[in-house]
């Protein structure tokens, strides 16, 4: 049998005064794609933020294996070094820092990680060019320091052309559908569908049932007050639209 | 502060080691006495006087200071000059060794419209335009220090740009200190006359080989003339061991443009004071400053905008960054006088702390005294942004190369504003290696 890319098993976690995440079980084999739904502050962000590494969470219990290695023990950067990708909810903007420039040198990072030569940059605009094109990315917006000023939809088609670029064995997208219009959805859907391939998968966070029928969950999760009470595959999602998560929780409380 | 009838031992040595020699005008004359008797009066300021609140010179009253001699010629290298950070700039250069002119460093090619020689021979080759000028833009009172300087300068830089002319490359004053002499004073003075409608640009920077501790007492006066346009930047890069308390003054007539950059890199402590003087009408000024101490180092900027004229438009922007138990300080004083009407006057000053022992000391000082004007201010105490460090993180960036490049976006602000491009490439480089050392510092 295959190898999970991730593990998570148990998990609990929270910030000091308080637990958000109170034991998660969550297996994802290669090739997969899994939803992640539930109500506001049910702790979807919070996984993800556990995942990459950002600081102030703590881990009071359980595990995480990720590709064979213990995940937390890694540092955020050696995390995304092994192909771990976060589309950030609120990408943050970094006046001063050139896109381009950033984006190159989170590139060739993976590369000298991987042992190959690093590119210079004109190989690397030769390299993005096709990404640009597949997300169909306004190219002026990568001469601009990273998210500067830009729009809600422009921010969240940046973090998939950094997906697309960087490739990544394992993404996890939260709420990467929120603030994105009608088109600029399939676009972005249509660009992580492309990026899907029998050795990666996604841990996709949504709110809505659209984006799901663009990109088709193997599994879809609700997660309420920190724990998965329900898991089911993309009929789940539909059930969701038209029941909201009431059901559910009120089923996981009595349980 | 009153000071005992008896002068201030380091005062009176100070003032005593120094012989001012050679004939001079009567004018010249009257001004240095007028200087020594402020200077005399106002000695070294203690940290109760209002404006060296926070800036204490009590480690310079423990030196035994003595006035640099002229240079034994070959006490420096030409090679040392290639390996100055701005060595790759274009351009004439005059180049002084503690403080007087040595020419056999300097190049200068001759051009039509531009005078650049030494004060020393300005004196007598330029009289008349020495006798006009000299002291006209530096408040002697308002600095101990300048008055110092006025007392007891020898040579410096004369420059005088013609009316009209444009000067492509920019010129480089290059003021060294020579590693052998310790608890030397260095007293160069720069005056610069850049005429009506005449373009320039200028450096002036200030290096130190070695350890030595001394001070370098330094003041520039940019005369600049109405509609021109110069560009000024100052570095001071002087060894950690040294004291640097110098002085920009100028003067603008109508409808001049001036940018003046000051970049406070090294010293042990430093002020560097600037003083602009909006005289004529519709002036636009530009104040641009980075200050970026470590390990013990103190860097102060006091700066003075005297709008004395109507529709003076003055932009200050001054970034702080900091590291080990650095101190920063900067003073940012407006005067708006009566009748400088629609001046718009504008004050920023941004610090950025690396380390929980770095303190910075920031006070804005508005004088307003006409009433329809537009003074803005405003100052920002932070750390780097945990949110932009994640977010970088999580992209690959190592947590060095992280802290680097938003450090550097944090220089690369004020830097951004020096129009000249080789010397906001040069600089560019310089500044982004000496904070490398800082990103790598972990401090949380
Ligand atoms: N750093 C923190 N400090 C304090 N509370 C936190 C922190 N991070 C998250 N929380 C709290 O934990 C809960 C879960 O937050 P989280 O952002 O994970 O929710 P979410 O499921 O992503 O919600 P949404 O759908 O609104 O994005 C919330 O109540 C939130 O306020
Ligand atoms: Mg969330």
């Amino acid at each position: 049998m295959t190898e999970p890319i991730l593990k998570i098993r148990g998990l609990k976690a929270g910030v000091v005064d308080r637990s958000i995440l109170n034991g998660i079980d969550l297996t994802i084999f290669p090739g997969e794609t899994h939803a992640l739904m539930g109500p506001n502050g049910s702790g979807k962000s919070t996984l993800a933020a556990v995942l990459a590494g950002r600081e102030g969470y703590e881990v009071t219990d359980g595990e995480v294996w990720y590709a064979g290695k213990n995940l937390l023990e890694l540092d955020p950067e050696d995390r995304a070094k092994e192909g771990l990708f976060l589309a950030f909810q609120y990408p943050v903007e970094i006046p001063g820092v050139n896109s381009t420039y950033f984006l190159k040198a989170a590139y060739n990072e993976l590369r000298k990680y991987r042992g190959e030569p690093e590119l210079d940059a004109a190989d690397f605009l030769n390299f993005v060019k096709a990404r640009v094109k597949l997300l169909e990315l306004d190219e002026s917006l990568l001469r601009r320091p990273v998210n500067e000023g830009f729009s809600g939809g422009e921010k969240k088609r940046n973090e998939i052309f950094q997906m697309a670029v960087l490739e990544p064995k394992l993404a996890i997208l939260d709420e990467t559908d929120s603030g994105l219009d009608i088109d600029a959805l399939k676009i972005v859907a249509n660009g992580v569908c492309k990026l899907r391939n029998a050795h990666n998968a996604q841990l996709v966070i949504t709110h809505y049932q659209r984006l799901l029928n663009y990109i088709v969950p193997d599994r879809v999760h609700v997660l309420s007050e920190g724990r998965i009470v329900q898991s089911g595959d993309k009929e789940l999602a539909m059930e969701l639209e038209e029941r909201g998560y009431d059901w559910l929780t009120k089923e996981a409380a009595t349980a | 502060m009153a000071h005992s009838d008896e002068m201030d031992q380091v005062v009176s040595s100070l003032l005593d080691r120094a012989v001012v020699d050679g004939v001079e005008s009567k004018r010249l004359q009257a001004m240095r006495e007028t200087a020594r008797a402020h200077f005399v009066e106002r000695g070294i300021p203690p940290i109760e006087e209002e404006d060296w609140r926070f800036t204490n010179l009590g480690a310079l009253r423990e030196l035994s200071l003595h006035p640099a001699g002229h240079p034994q010629a070959g006490s420096i290298s030409p090679n040392v000059l290639q390996r100055l950070p701005l060595s790759t700039i274009p351009g004439n250069r005059l180049v002084f060794l503690n403080g007087y002119f040595i020419r056999r460093l300097s190049s200068i090619v001759e051009e039509d419209g531009v005078q650049a020689l030494s004060l020393a021979e300005a004196l007598s080759k330029h009289s008349a335009l020495c006798e006009r000028y000299l002291g006209h833009a530096v408040q002697s009172h308002e600095t101990p220090f300048a008055a110092l300087n006025t007392a007891l300068f020898k040579d410096g830089a004369f420059l005088h740009i013609s009316a009209g002319k444009t000067v492509r490359e920019p010129l480089h004053l290059v003021f060294l200190s020579t590693e052998e002499d310790t608890e030397q004073t260095h007293y160069p003075r720069n005056l610069i006359v850049v005429e009506g409608g005449a373009h320039v640009t200028l450096t002036e920077s200030y290096h130190g080989a070695g350890a030595s501790s001394g001070l370098t007492c330094s003041a520039t006066e940019l005369i600049v003339g109405e509609g021109a346009r110069v560009e000024h930047v100052k570095v001071q890069d002087e060894n950690e061991s040294r004291f640097h308390l110098g002085a920009v003054a100028v003067q603008m007539a109508r409808e001049s443009q001036v940018r003046v950059h000051s970049l406070a890199l090294g010293a042990k402590l430093s002020r560097t004071t600037i003083y602009a003087g909006l005289v004529g009408q519709g002036v636009e000024c530009l104040l641009n400053g980075l200050y970026i101490p470590r390990n013990s180092q103190l860097a102060d900027h006091f700066t003075i905008v005297d709008n004395a004229a109507p529709h003076g438009i003055s932009h200050e922007y001054f970034n702080g960054i900091l590291a080990g138990q650095s101190r920063g300080v900067f003073h940012g004083r407006i005067i708006v006088r009566p009748g400088a009407q629609k001046t718009d006057a504008k004050q920023t000053n941004k610090n950025l702390l690396l380390s929980d022992t770095a303190t910075i000391d920031t006070k804005p000082q508005l004088e307003i005294y006409a009433d329809d004007v537009k003074c803005t201010h405003g100052t920002t105490v932070g750390q780097l942004n945990p949110e932009s460090l994640f977010y970088m993180r999580a992209r690959g960036l190592p947590l060095e190369m992280a802290r680097h490049l938003l450090i550097v976006a944090f220089a690369e602000e004020i830097l951004n504003r020096i129009r000249n491009e080789d010397i906001r490439g040069a600089l560019s480089e310089v500044i982004s290696k000496r904070l490398g050392s800082d990103a790598e510092v972990r401090y949380d």
